[in-house]
């Protein structure tokens, strides 16, 4: 009996749902969701794009940072529904036409990840950086990845693959 | 980068193989995995140091719809155990931490299984609590009051009877009275260091499917030791190693926190009091910083004796590890202290205690470096304070010391011109950073003026894996119908770069191109060949040394199919590019790909079969420790030196690094990016430990800094202008291309070398970790108030006092402390 109350239960939703449009990776999502949930669980749990990775949850660690609006954001902060209307990139969307982007490709020449679970939300604050700011210092560089953490590489190797994107970005650019 | 020409792959800076997997999201951790009818696991922590646990009521959380299962430690009466057999799933009727697991949830979500947990309710009665290292000596009161009856691994380890030690390992070698009557000069010192967290960016993960109709159970866990995982599940609930399985993804760091069995036994139960259904158990950040181990704090207390040209003559150690509520790796780590506790110098006379004692905090657990962080900090510390007294050079002091050829170790083991070079390390890092000596108080006055002052600092290293002398690995190598190699390992690659280095050898090996090379990512005890676990630094030396083995089966089989297919003897037939060819008349060949699933002939009768290499490695001539730490328990020493030069801004006491040197004695870089990142990455996390991290606890033992807000690591901003890593390749000859391990190393003796830097900077002396600019800044302040002059800094005045050692013994009397 109560195996069965329990699993109606689980059937059932107990929380209300609301409705969030929103584009991801350049496609169109509409969804009911958890008013309560954050746009981090969203991305993972109700779009399985499980790129996106938790640290924390608390917004110190920078591993679930996405762009929204252009803007890299640490996605355990923000509510789902906050997200309406906005325009989401995570790490998935960052290649083109299965083919892997400049910024992906000195990460992996640099040598710029080892376990990896920090470098999906390393890639998306270096191209939020290079979207608005295509010839960083390497001061700048540091400052926009300051809130990702990594205790595998020491950043330095991390640091060296977006400054040495930026370089083939703005090559690519002007040919 | 400088390439070796004699090799096709060994050495290159080939990028690593899960690298594509990692910059496109698509590498999958077990924080990712779903499994159909998973449920969620929340747990409940102790508020208490120590308390005892006087009821619990978890009826209404039991009642909450959405709840399948709410377990405490009354209904698990298992005890598991490394080396010591101490610690319950969940607390069984006293808790012994504040953030030890007292009860677990498993529902539909997490949220439905947070919410049960807030309706579970205990009630405790909080006891006296042991929080120090000095009351853990006292035993007034224990952490274990059963602990006369605990079992343990007898003749490795040495538990005290009605006391709060969960080991007393030590070193005797020679005659210590004799050798500080020979001393023209004693200094003595006491240098302590928190706990630290090891903070992979992976929280704790596993999910279990406990089979409800038979033992079999099937882990998925974020692990470093699917073998051990597997041993240790089936000794603590007495099952079959046949019913476990342990599955092992990419791993999102480890660092040796990962290393044993942590939540797998938790996932378990909760599985199997949930019918058979999957159970995800996580841990949050604060869980990884409060329930999950950390690295033990310590105490050291060392005494040296040296005579007027510098030469040492005896050395009295106790380091007292603050090893929390259960033993886990702490006691081996304490264990491998008494063999590499007085760093890589020549010790005569020596007398090396290592107490791992319980208290009531976060337990202790192997961590990066395994004991020598913490070790190398009281020993390299003290080679420079007794180059102070002795107005030495603290490089020609080291020098006069340091391990060569024909040196004995402190536990009697003769080290040979191809044990490593720390020589040759030390001479690289004091090059590389212009190491010319301290700088005199004049030079140091004038830079105090500006505002900034500037020092430099070297520090020495060496580690050896701690490991069991039986110690053993083993790989598979298959070929497909294209003549594709797959390899199949034990090890479990976190971010080491394992996978790629382990390709590199097969390909070298094989002769063949590195993209036909495919090391399977993934472990499955299941199907993966035995290894002991992914720790110790030893695996590119181990695993190494069995793919070299399994590639020569593969060419041996190979070679023996082609020798009936081409009509000549096996010992004319050699391989290169692909082939298997006649030494002489090279156009008799078939290539790998002819011979992979067997031979057939023009007639079409067929020889041979698929081929299925092995290949294994034991550690060899290995022998125990006995009753004085006497013996041969090192496979290889890696050796290694840190230089650094620091500016310290003396109003805020901020230490900025400028550069950093950091040379090791690989033998052979198997690939030299990885090794370059290994060191990056190594020194960065040392500077954590030097400058930032350390766990603070209340006066009643609760922790106060279990987030990332108040226990930062480095980020970005604090690294150093720059790292100069520095290879050395003395060949280890029984190492795969002479290599040796360097994962743990880089982050050893990094505060040490932070911390000599700044005395060279202020002329102040440090013995406290971590040097944060609040401890810098006091300290500076201290000292330039006229009424302190000449002291050091007195936050630390207790150090270098004449200490009464446990048994109230006193240490012969200090000529040359430095208080
Ligand atoms: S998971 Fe969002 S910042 Fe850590
Ligand atoms: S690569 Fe492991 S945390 Fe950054």
């Amino acid at each position: 009996m109560r195996e069965m109350e329990s699993r109606m239960f689980e059937m059932e939703s107990t929380a209300p749902r609301v409705q969030l449009n929103c584009i991801v990776n350049g496609e169109a999502v509409s969804a009911m969701v958890d008013p309560a949930m954050t746009l981090l669980n969203f991305l993972r749990k109700e779009l399985k794009l499980f790129g996106t990775k938790e640290g924390c949850g608390e917004g110190e660690c920078g591993a679930c940072t996405v762009i929204m609006n252009g803007l890299a954001v640490n996605s355990c902060l923000v509510l789902a529904v906050e997200a309406g209307g906005a325009r989401i990139t995570t790490v998935e969307g960052l290649g083109a036409g299965g083919d892997l982007s400049i910024l992906q490709r000195e990460f992996m020449k640099h040598d710029a990840l080892q376990c990896g679970f920090c470098t999906p939300g390393m890639l998306m604050s270096a191209r939020a950086l290079l979207d608005r700011n295509p010839d960083p210092t390497m001061e700048e560089v540091k400052e926009a990845i300051a809130g990702n953490l990594c205790r595998c590489t020491g950043y330095v190797p991390i640091v060296e693959a977006v400054l040495s994107a930026a370089r083939l970005e703005r090559e690519a650019g002007r040919s | 980068m400088m390439v070796d020409p004699y090799y096709r792959h060994v050495g290159r800076p080939e990028i690593r193989v899960d690298a594509r997997d990692k910059v496109t999201g698509r590498a999958l951790y077990v924080h990712d995995l779903e499994l159909p009818g998973m449920l969620y696991a929340r747990v409940l922590h102790s508020p208490h140091a120590h308390a005892e646990i006087v009821s619990i009521d978890k009826s209404a959380a039991e009642a909450l719809p959405g709840v399948k299962a709410v377990l405490t430690g009354q209904e698990l009466p298992y005890l598991l155990g490394l080396y010591m057999i101490d610690k319950p799933i969940l607390a069984r009727r006293k808790v012994r931490y504040q953030g030890e697991s007292v009860a677990a949830v498993a529902a539909v979500d997490e949220r439905t299984a947070e919410k049960a947990l807030s309706l579970i309710r205990v009630e405790y009665r909080p006891l006296p609590a042991v929080l120090s290292v000095d009351e853990a000596l006292e035993a007034r009161v224990l952490v274990h009051e059963d602990i006369n009856e605990l079992d343990y691994v007898k003749g490795v380890f040495f538990p005290g009877p009605d006391s709060n030690i969960a080991s007393w390992n030590r070193t005797i070698k020679g005659d210590l009275r004799k050798g500080f009557a020979a001393a023209d000069l004693v200094v003595e010192n006491e240098l302590t260091l928190p706990q630290v967290a090891h903070v992979p960016l992976e929280t704790h993960v596993a999910i279990a499917q406990a089979d409800p109709y038979t033992d079999r159970v099937t882990i998925w866990t974020s692990t470093q030791s699917p073998f051990a995982v597997r041993n240790l599940v089936a000794r603590a609930f007495g099952v079959s190693r046949r019913d476990i399985t342990v599955m092992v993804p990419y791993v999102g760091g480890g660092f040796g926190g990962k290393a044993g069995i942590h939540l797998e036994p938790l996932a378990m139960v909760l599985s199997r009091a949930c019918k058979g259904r999957p159970v995800k158990v996580q841990a949050t950040r604060e869980e990884e910083f409060n329930q999950l181990p950390v690295r033990a704090g310590m105490r050291g207390r060392v005494k040296t004796g040296v005579t007027k040209d510098g030469k040492i003559t005896a050395m009295e150690i106790y380091f007292d590890w603050d090893g929390g509520a259960y033993a886990d790796y702490g006691v081996n780590v304490g264990r491998a202290a008494t063999y590499s506790g007085a760093g890589p110098y020549e010790i005569p006379n020596i007398e090396l205690h290592s107490r791992t004692l319980y208290t009531n905090k976060v337990y202790s657990t192997a961590y990066r470096g395994f004991g020598h962080l913490e070790t190398h900090w009281i020993v390299e510390r003290q080679m420079d304070l007794v180059a102070q007294r002795l107005g030495m050079d603290p490089y020609e002091f080291r020098m006069k010391n340091i391990l060569r050829d024909g040196s004995i170790t402190i536990s009697g083991e003769r080290i040979n011109a191809w044990s490593g070079r720390v020589d040759h390390c030390l001479e690289a890092v004091a090059r590389e950073i212009g190491w010319t000596g301290y700088r005199s108080e004049a030079e140091r006055q004038a830079a105090f003026q500006t505002g900034k002052a500037r020092g430099k600092g070297i520090a020495c290293l060496h580690k050896a894996p701690a490991m069991p002398t039986n110690t053993a690995t083993a790989a598979i190598m298959q070929l497909d119908e294209e003549g594709n190699v797959r390899v199949l390992l034990g090890a479990v690659d976190m971010g080491q770069g394992v996978y790629t280095i382990m390709g590199q050898v097969a390909a070298e090996i094989l002769d063949m191109p590195l993209e036909k090379v495919k090391v399977i990512c993934e472990s499955n005890t299941d199907a993966n060949p035995y290894d002991w676990q992914t720790v110790a630094s030893k695996y590119a030396f181990m695993g190494g040394n069995a793919v070299i083995r399994c590639a020569e089966d593969l060419l041996r089989q190979l070679k023996e199919v082609a020798s009936r297919a081409l009509h000549c003897p096996v010992e004319e037939l050699t391989h290169g590019e692909e082939k298997i060819y006649h030494i002489q008349h090279r156009d008799k060949a078939l290539t790998y790909r002819q011979l992979a699933l067997g031979y057939a002939f023009g007639n079409g009768n067929a020889i041979g079969g698929p081929i299925i290499a092995h290949g294994h490695y034991i550690a060899e001539g290995l022998t125990n420790l006995d009753a004085d730490g006497q013996g041969l328990p090192a496979l290889d020493w890696t050796y290694g030196a840190h230089g650094v030069e620091i500016e310290i801004d003396v109003e805020t006491g901020e230490i900025r690094v400028l550069k950093m040197a950091s040379a090791f004695d690989v033998g052979k870089a198997l690939n030299r990016k990885l090794c370059e990142g290994q060191i990056i990455g190594g020194a960065v996390q040392g500077l954590g430990s030097a400058l930032v991290e350390g766990y603070k606890f209340t006066p009643d033992g609760r922790l106060l800094n279990p987030s990332f807000t108040d226990n930062k690591i480095p980020t970005a901003k604090d690294i150093p202008d720059q790292i100069v890593p520095i290879l050395v390749e003395n060949p280890q000859v029984d190492g795969p291309f002479g290599a040796r391990g360097l994962g743990e190393h880089p982050m050893i003796s990094v505060p040490s070398v932070v911390a000599n830097a700044v005395y060279d900077a202020l002329g102040i002396n440090f013995y406290e970790l971590p040097l944060s600019p609040e401890r810098v800044a006091l300290a500076i302040a201290r000292h330039s108030d006229p009424a302190n002059a000449g002291c050091n800094d007195p936050s630390n005045a207790s150090a270098g006092r004449d200490n009464p050692d446990a048994s109230g013994r006193h240490a012969a009397s200090p000529r040359g402390e430095t208080a």
